[in-house]
């Protein structure tokens, strides 16, 4: 039995531990565990490896104390920024994390290719197109999840840059990949792989820069489905099937993530896969919608106690304000008053999957109230009071109502059945998607204008 | 809320008028939906003795807060409230820009859409809800459907000679009545659960095997059509289905012999019922045994049955074909009929103040709209199901409509074909790469698979957990970089380090927010 053969074992108990943990995140009874699996599965994975260098003749005691100091800071630097980071800045983090995937791919590739390979003939040709493979797909996520942190923490506009002809840019570089990568073949060197690099890292960048911000979340666990292939990749010119099981686990199960999130906004998963489906510009709208009426706090607290039942339904605004602690407040307020609370959570509200879900639950929100979108929709009927906070074109009566409308066909939340609505807002401006909101200005609906952690403690205090 | 309404015009009248037609014992309001409609905003004329044969009094109605009116002037309402469609005669009598809310079938009857058409008026089709979860409230097919079962059991229970439930007294052993429900719809579910709670021994058949939990929710035994169903890429489809069809056969024949009653429910609107119980079936079966063809009126489920009519049979077999089931409980079939009606009116009335407003971008009203204003609107556009994929498979009861197929994204031939292509490629880079590439390629795509399946039923509140645990998961490539560091070269030694370096914050930090997000879902 050779370190060897212990580490290709241990791989597979690896492995095994990582479906279950997928496994186990699917529901909330068995997530912790769940978790509990994934962290048993890596520990393993990682003694098997440091078992394995440490026993090759050549790592010597300056690549083992090297190996350590690398495992420290990285582990101490993630485990600070797990600890430090707001609910609301999740998006960013794993946005950053899956660069990191990804540039780690690229140096894994590019490693490849220095290392002396000992391989000749065809055996060598595939190594070399799997360095390419590797490299590329590594460079991809690592620019596109540059991209999407920086347009998740506002640092560029998250407006789609619109390239003229950017499909033929995009399938440009995808020909340049496979000519560089025959090129490579035939006559391996390092030019080459610079300049594949150098493609990737543009293609990456170009394909999350053509998307606008409001599609982030499906850009989000598309990049997450990417950073999967690129581990995959290196397990394929690393020979090692820890790597090819696990990436291709996260790969396939990123992807269909995404396709969902694809039917809940009515779009095209191939073209969202393929980079740039960004909204149209908006068009001017000269449509003359009538009049918004205002509400202050005081009288939506009043509308709130002669309620029978409640839902919220939370968007991206609710995370910019920080509302969620003073909406939980309100839900405890209102639920000791014996009126029914639940929230209505859009697949797509936030800049995550999820990403409402979590925030509501760092404020103590039981999970059991917040529905989604499909179980609540018919309830709205019937509903004394819905309160929109933040959200906007998830609750666009145009999506379904308006053939015109660029967001037409998304499913969305029908607030506007529930008897009254009011919807907490900053000012009149259109929402992500550029288009004027028509709920605004319906019988029904009602504006609370202002920030909307501060207007749902003012409505605490009337309550 | 707006309660300040200036200047509002002065509330439509709803007329509820009496039923014209022989035996139609419903009325389309009762004094408690009156109740809701006043509170709608209208005001509501009621027939002199339109309640009568349901149990409603004038009285009744009065207190409830309509008006009682003589026929000419409940004719003369803004909007007309009634069970059956208007004969040629009732439809002279609306006033012009009336609006009827009534039975149609504009399917069935393309002569009274015509002459309705004739009119300047808008007439609704209570018939024509659309099978959608929101208009459910509306779907007077269910309501009436769901009356209908109980009543079979009530009507087989009054022919049958015993009891339905197994008793022993001091006179000796009664075995239990066994009772078979063909077709589990709305209709077959309300007899299932009626007659297992009179005692009888309940058993369904129907073709769709996802009915085998509400039949067992209701006490009753799924008989399964147990046919092997080999699919193959070329013709057999329809060989299944034949032998689908004679194992049905079969278990209707050994049922029948050894069943005391049957009730049908196999109706499809628009096309004659399937037979299912054979004449020699029919034969089989022991003297004083009942069967209830709920489809009568369509050509019946059972050979030898009369619509409208009960029968006996040489051999001692009561067929009951009475096409009236839910008209026979005139008081509960008003109440529900009447619930449907209010419902749509609360869809109808969006401002709550008396004034019907017609949205005919609204999937429901445009559907159930057959004329409006001289110009015939059916049929309706089909009616587009939302994106959610679990609705896509949505299929009613037996008794209602059947809906229309849904638009599949893909074929199944171009889907097999696609499959095909890739299974073949796949082959095809095994079978000709040279090791170890065989052996990768096969772990990743079961890896994909595994990958798909296990993802696939996640909670839509954990996709944010998920995607940071899949995250921490995929620094699995430490472990390429860290094999890398063993490399006796300054260079690449460097640049493993950072990828080690880089890839640990992956693994840790993810673990580590994913733990800190779940630790704070909570249930309630």
């Amino acid at each position: 039995m050779t370190s060897q053969s212990v580490a290709t074992a241990a791989y597979l108990v690896a492995a095994l531990l990582f479906i279950l943990s997928l496994a186990g995140l699917s529901k909330h009874e068995s997530s912790r565990q769940g978790v509990l699996y994934g962290i048993v599965g890596m520990a393993i994975a990682l003694v098997a490896t440091f078992i394995v260098v440490a026993d090759a003749e050549s790592t010597g005691a300056a690549g083992i104390i090297l190996l350590l100091i690398a495992v420290a800071i990285g582990a101490a630097i993630g485990l600070w920024r797990a600890r430090v980071v707001e609910m609301t800045g999740m998006p960013e983090l794993i946005a950053l994390l899956h660069s990191f995937v990804g540039l780690a791919a690229v140096l894994v590739g590019w490693n490849g290719h220095l290392e002396d390979n000992f391989l000749t003939g065809s055996l060598e040709d595939i190594h070399n197109a799997e360095v390419f493979v590797g490299v590329f797909i590594g460079a991809v996520t690592f620019t596109g999840s540059i991209v999407a942190f920086l347009k998740l923490s506002a640092r560029i506009k998250s407006a789609p840059l619109m390239l003229p002809g950017k499909n033929y840019i995009n399938l440009g570089a995808l020909a340049a990949f496979a000519g560089l990568t025959i090129w490579f073949v035939a006559s391996p060197n390092i030019g080459l792989l610079i300049a594949v690099t150098i493609v990737a890292l543009a293609l990456g960048w170009h394909l999350v820069a053509s998307i606008g911000g409001g599609d982030m979340p499906v850009v989000v666990s598309m990049l997450n489905s990417y950073s999967g292939w690129a581990a995959a990749a290196s397990g394929f010119l690393l020979d090692n099937n820890a790597l090819i099981v696990t990436g291709a686990l996260v790969g396939s199960s990123g992807a269909y993530l995404s396709y969902i999130m694809c039917q809940a906004m009515n779009r095209s998963f191939i073209s969202v896969i393929a980079g740039g489906f960004g909204m149209e510009a908006a068009t001017a709208d000269d449509t003359d919608y009538g009049d918004y009426r205002e509400i202050n706090a005081a009288d939506t607290a009043e509308l709130l106690k002669n309620a029978s039942s409640v839902i919220i339904t939370p968007g991206y605004g609710m995370a910019v304000a920080q509302a969620q602690y003073p909406v939980a407040d309100l839900v405890k307020k209102l639920r000791e008053r014996d009126i029914e609370v639940r929230f209505g959570i859009h697949p797509v509200a936030g800049r995550l999957p999820g990403h409402m879900n979590v925030l509501l639950a760092e404020a103590k929100v039981p999970y059991d109230i917040a529905l989604e979108m499909d179980e609540i929709n018919d309830d709205f009927d019937g509903t004394s009071v819905v309160l929109v906070i933040g959200a906007n074109d998830t609750v666009n009566p145009a999506a379904t109502e308006d053939p015109s409308s660029p967001i037409a066909g998304m499913p969305v939340l029908r607030v506007w059945e529930a008897d009254n609505v009011v919807v907490f807002k900053r000012s009149m401006a259109a929402g992500y998607a550029g288009v004027q909101n028509p709920l605004f200005f319906r019988d029904n609906a009602q504006m609370l204008f202002g920030d909307a952690k501060e207007r749902v403690e003012d409505i605490l205090r009337e309550l | 809320m707006s309660d300040g309404q200036q200047e509002s015009p002065p509330a439509a009248v709803i007329g509820v008028v009496a039923e014209s037609s022989p035996g139609e014992t419903r009325v389309s309001a009762t004094p408690a939906t009156v109740r809701q409609l006043i509170d709608l905003g209208y005001v509501v004329a009621v027939e002199s003795g339109a309640g009568a044969k349901a149990s409603f009094t004038d009285e009744a109605y009065v207190e409830a807060g309509a008006v009682i009116a003589p026929a000419v002037d409940v004719w003369h309402s803004g909007i007309v409230f009634k069970v059956n469609a208007p004969s040629t005669f009732e439809i002279g009598k609306l006033a012009d820009g009336a609006t009827l809310i009534s039975l149609i079938s504009p399917a069935l009857n393309p002569d009274l859409v015509e002459a309705l058409a004739q009119r300047p008026i808008t007439v609704l089709a209570m018939d024509a809800v659309p099978r959608i979860s929101r208009a459910q409230s509306m779907d007077v097919l269910s309501s009436m459907a769901n009356i209908a079962g109980y009543r079979a059991v009530v009507e087989a229970a009054h022919v049958f000679g015993r009891f339905f439930t197994g008793q022993i007294t001091a006179a000796g052993k009664v075995p239990p009545a066994k009772v078979l429900v063909a077709g589990v719809g709305v209709a077959g579910l309300a007899a299932i659960g009626t007659a297992n709670s009179m005692g009888a021994i309940v058993r369904a058949t129907d073709p769709r095997a996802e009915v085998a939990d509400q039949v067992a929710s209701l006490g009753g035994e799924y008989l399964a059509v147990d046919v092997e169903t080999e699919q193959s890429t070329d013709g057999y489809a329809k060989a299944t289905s034949e032998d689908y069809d004679r194992r049905a056969a079969e278990i209707y024949s050994e049922q029948a012999a050894d069943v005391d009653i049957i009730i049908t429910t196999a109706l499809i609107p628009g096309r004659a019922a399937p037979v299912l119980i054979t004449a020699a079936d029919v034969a089989s079966m022991k003297a004083g045994s009942v069967i209830v063809d709920m489809a009568a009126s369509n050509g019946g489920n059972v050979e030898g049955s009369v619509a409208g009519e009960a029968v006996v049979t040489d051999n001692g077999v009561t067929i009951i074909g009475y096409t009236d089931l839910a008209g026979r409980l005139p008081t509960q079939a008003s109440q529900l009929y009447g619930t449907n009606l209010v419902n749509l009116m609360k869809l109808l009335t969006p401002g709550k103040d008396g004034q019907l407003v017609l949205d005919l971008d609204d999937v429901v009203q445009r559907t159930i709209t057959v004329v409006r204003d001289r110009e015939t609107l059916w049929p309706p556009p089909p009616v587009q199901v939302s994106a959610a994929p679990a609705a896509a498979g949505a299929s009613t009861g037996s008794t209602g409509v059947e809906p229309k197929p849904e638009k599949q994204p893909m074929s199944t031939e171009r889907k097999l074909t696609l499959i095909g292509i890739g299974v073949l490629a796949l082959f095809l880079v095994n079978a000709y790469a040279p090791e170890p590439l065989p052996e990768h390629f096969t772990v990743l795509v079961l890896a994909i698979v595994i990958g798909y399946y296990v993802i696939g039923k996640v909670h839509h509140a954990l996709h944010t957990p998920l995607m940071s645990v899949t995250n921490a998961i995929s620094g699995i490539i430490v472990v390429g970089a860290m094999q890398q560091i063993a490399a006796d070269d300054a260079a690449i030694r460097t640049l493993a380090f950072v990828a080690v370096l880089l890839a640990s914050i992956n693994v840790f930090g993810g673990f580590a927010v994913t733990r800190r997000m779940l630790s704070m879902f909570s249930k309630g």
